[in-house]
């Protein structure tokens, strides 16, 4: 992220503010090589789609950031929440958020990240409480999204983050204005994007090409003994 | 002689090894049979005999207003591994990799990848939001996208959780499996720049938000320097208008970047100056070390090469001479440089022949034609790109990002081609 920042710091901001500034609405884009010419620059706005309005934004706009931007109005206590989870989350999930067959797990798993069996639950992993009531808020339940009221939101996120002793008082009440007083563990263990520094060696010059290994290769692994490909000729129906 | 040929219709094509080789035993005390029995299929349809194709009329003009392939190519379809997820409308299907040549992907068989089913948009309602940090929010119907200037562009698009079932091991015998969740269309759209120029960006803003209109209200956060750089809003691909699992009416195409990040079924882009750290990008799409921390924002899509031919699903259907080893290579950080090709897992090299375009983030053809003496091979294929990162072999990928990272998988796959032919997921020391 820190890249991105720094880029968009410096040069990045003052060339659009120059493209912006000048009246430029679209500057050429990048040309793909091997592709025809591109199209015509165009040198002021073109003016087409409309302005949209406060409403039209407000409709659509569910999207809540771990400062606590986004948040609806409302409010919701770990109490209340425990009854709507067991009826709207709890077949897929668990009752106490340890998943039921396949469905993603919520709860549990601390202290297991380094191990061989790493659970990623909201507790053990996930950085931000600020994700859990931004998904819930657009995808959940499953199969019913965007149904729960903004109170029923906060009163099954309290729910969860209780499941996850994220939240210990049974009798607490999540609300907009509390929200982001609320931390997840797992936040420090987050580290950007290092591929170009950690794997600098994968960037070689010269690949080796003959003898690149002592020794006969030895198969130490086959698919076949794990049998779990789904058989040759099966699979779905096709008209 | 009848219960001896292969079937017509074969379900596999290792059904169809093993029908040959019966057929090609038996063909030694039938000299008669010796045509239809060595190449297969039915003598009657076979010099010196009239097939019944051109012996009647076929079906006229418009009888198939859309067209679709051979009925002896039904086996090439998009497959899913059932015990992966809980749900279909959460799940993925995998590209036939293995039955696919040059470097387009047809348009029905693109992997797919849902988080909450298809959206059935209905166009004359599609409607795309651009908000935030600009100096006029904007409302855009799929006309007003099509009124913009276009482009096209042909670029791979990759889950980051392609050949994520392989790190700890060989486990799926087939690339389609081990490395289907890639495909490459020519995409026609219109840069997020032009958009993003219409709306006017503030000074401040640094990453923007994309939104699908799906049942999941997908979301990933973007930043604006690649948004500016080479970010489409497609609304075609291959020249038809994008098909619905593929987020018809229209979709981001991010190139170069992990799948999940090109929004489907697109419906708002909200512009901000941090990003939001949604599902997507942290629970999930974020690549857990051996130490138990996570990188995460990695978005690139490392080079990476597969032989899709012969494979575990392709078969060699002879028993020695001149074998055609063809595969693709892509990478996420430009154009494909090399590619070079193993027949001794790993121990010497050479390099393949790259046919058709070499294009920027797009799936690259290669070639390796050699003369097989029946002996067993251990086969790999390494992609070089042109900033010079060259794919890494699987303990080298191990050794830093461990085995619990899911995602970015992108190390050397061995096939083992037996002596009768036979292909074989492994892994090898």
């Amino acid at each position: 992220m820190s890249r991105f920042h720094n880029v968009a710091a410096g040069g990045l901001v003052a060339s659009l503010l120059v493209a912006v500034g000048a009246g430029i609405g679209l500057a050429a884009p990048k040309p793909q090589a091997g592709h025809a010419a591109q199209p015509p620059a165009v040198v002021k706005k073109i003016g087409i789609g409309r302005e949209a309005t406060a409403e039209e934004i407000a409709g659509w706009n569910i999207s809540v950031r771990p400062d606590g931007q986004g948040l609806p109005p409302g409010k919701g206590t770990v109490k209340e929440g425990e009854p709507l989870y067991v009826e709207r989350c709890a077949a897929c999930h668990g009752e106490f958020g340890e998943s039921a067959g396949r469905w993603p797990i919520l709860s549990g798993g601390a202290g297991t990240l380094a191990s061989h069996d790493p659970v990623k639950s909201i507790g053990s992993y996930w950085p931000y409480a600020s994700t859990v009531i931004d998904y819930i808020r657009r995808a959940m339940p499953f199969g019913a999204a965007q149904t729960l009221t903004n109170d029923e939101l906060y009163a099954i996120t309290a729910y969860v983050l209780y499941l996850n002793d994220v939240i210990k008082d049974e009798n607490f009440e999540l609300s907009d204005r509390n929200f982001a007083t609320i931390k997840l563990p797992n936040q420090p263990n987050f580290i950007d994007d290092d591929r170009e520094t950690t794997e600098k060696a994968f960037w070689r010059k010269d690949p080796c090409m003959k003898n690149c290994a002592a020794g006969e290769p030895k198969i130490i692994g086959r698919a076949r003994t794990i049998d779990v490909t789904p058989e040759a000729g099966k699979g779905p129906k096709v008209e | 002689m009848s219960e001896q040929q292969p079937p017509k219709s074969p379900t596999s094509r290792r059904a169809f090894l093993k029908a040959g080789l019966t057929a090609g035993g038996a063909a030694a005390f039938a000299p008669s049979a010796l045509a239809g029995a060595l190449g297969g299929g039915d003598p009657a349809n076979q010099p010196p005999n009239i097939p019944e194709w051109t012996r009647s009329l076929g079906d006229g003009v418009a009888v198939r207003a859309y067209g679709k392939p051979s009925k002896h190519e039904a086996h090439v379809i998009r497959r899913d591994v059932e015990w992966l997820t809980a749900s279909r409308e959460s799940s993925v299907s995998f590209t036939p990799i293995h039955e696919l040549d040059g470097i387009i992907t047809p348009n029905g068989l693109g992997f797919e990848r849902h988080h909450s089913g298809i959206a059935e948009v209905d166009p004359a309602d599609y409607r795309l939001i651009l908000h935030g940090l600009v100096d006029k929010p904007l409302i855009f119907t799929l006309d007003d996208l099509k009124r913009l200037p276009r482009v096209n562009r042909a670029h791979f698009c990759e889950c980051a959780a392609n050949s994520g079932m392989e790190w700890r091991g060989a486990q799926l015998n087939g690339c389609q499996y081990t490395h289907g969740m890639v495909h490459c269309v020519m995409y026609t759209g219109v840069t997020l720049k032009t958009l993003l120029g219409e709306a006017g960006v503030k000074p401040n803003a640094k990453w923007l938000l994309l939104e699908g209109g799906d049942s999941a209200a997908m979301t990933r956060s973007l930043p604006l320097q690649k948004a500016l750089d080479d970010v489409l809003i497609a609304y075609r691909m291959n020249g038809e208008m994008l098909y619905p699992e593929h987020g018809y009416p229209a979709r981001a195409v991010i190139p170069g970047w992990e799948a999940n990040m090109w929004v489907k079924w697109l419906r708002r882009i909200e512009v901000g100056d941090q990003p939001w750290h949604h599902r997507e990008e942290t629970s999930k799409y974020t690549d857990l070390l051996e130490n138990g921390k996570a990188r995460r924002f990695t978005f690139v899509m490392d080079a990476k090469s597969i032989i899709t031919s012969p494979s575990p699903q392709a078969p060699v259907n002879h028993k020695s001479g001149l074998t055609v080893l063809s595969g693709i290579a892509w990478s996420g950080r430009g154009k494909i440089a090399r590619v070079d090709v193993s027949l001794d897992g790993g121990r010497n090299w050479r390099t393949a022949r790259i046919d058709g375009p070499v294009w920027d983030k797009a799936l690259t053809r290669f070639y390796y034609e050699f003369d097989w003496d029946g002996r067993e091979l251990l086969l790999q294929s390494r992609a070089m790109d042109e900033t010079g990162y060259v794919q890494p072999g699987k303990a080298e990928l191990r050794k830093i990002r461990g085995v619990n990272s899911i995602y970015h998988n992108n190390g050397i796959q061995t096939w083992y081609l037996h002596k009768n032919g036979e292909i074989e997921n492994v892994e090898i020391s």
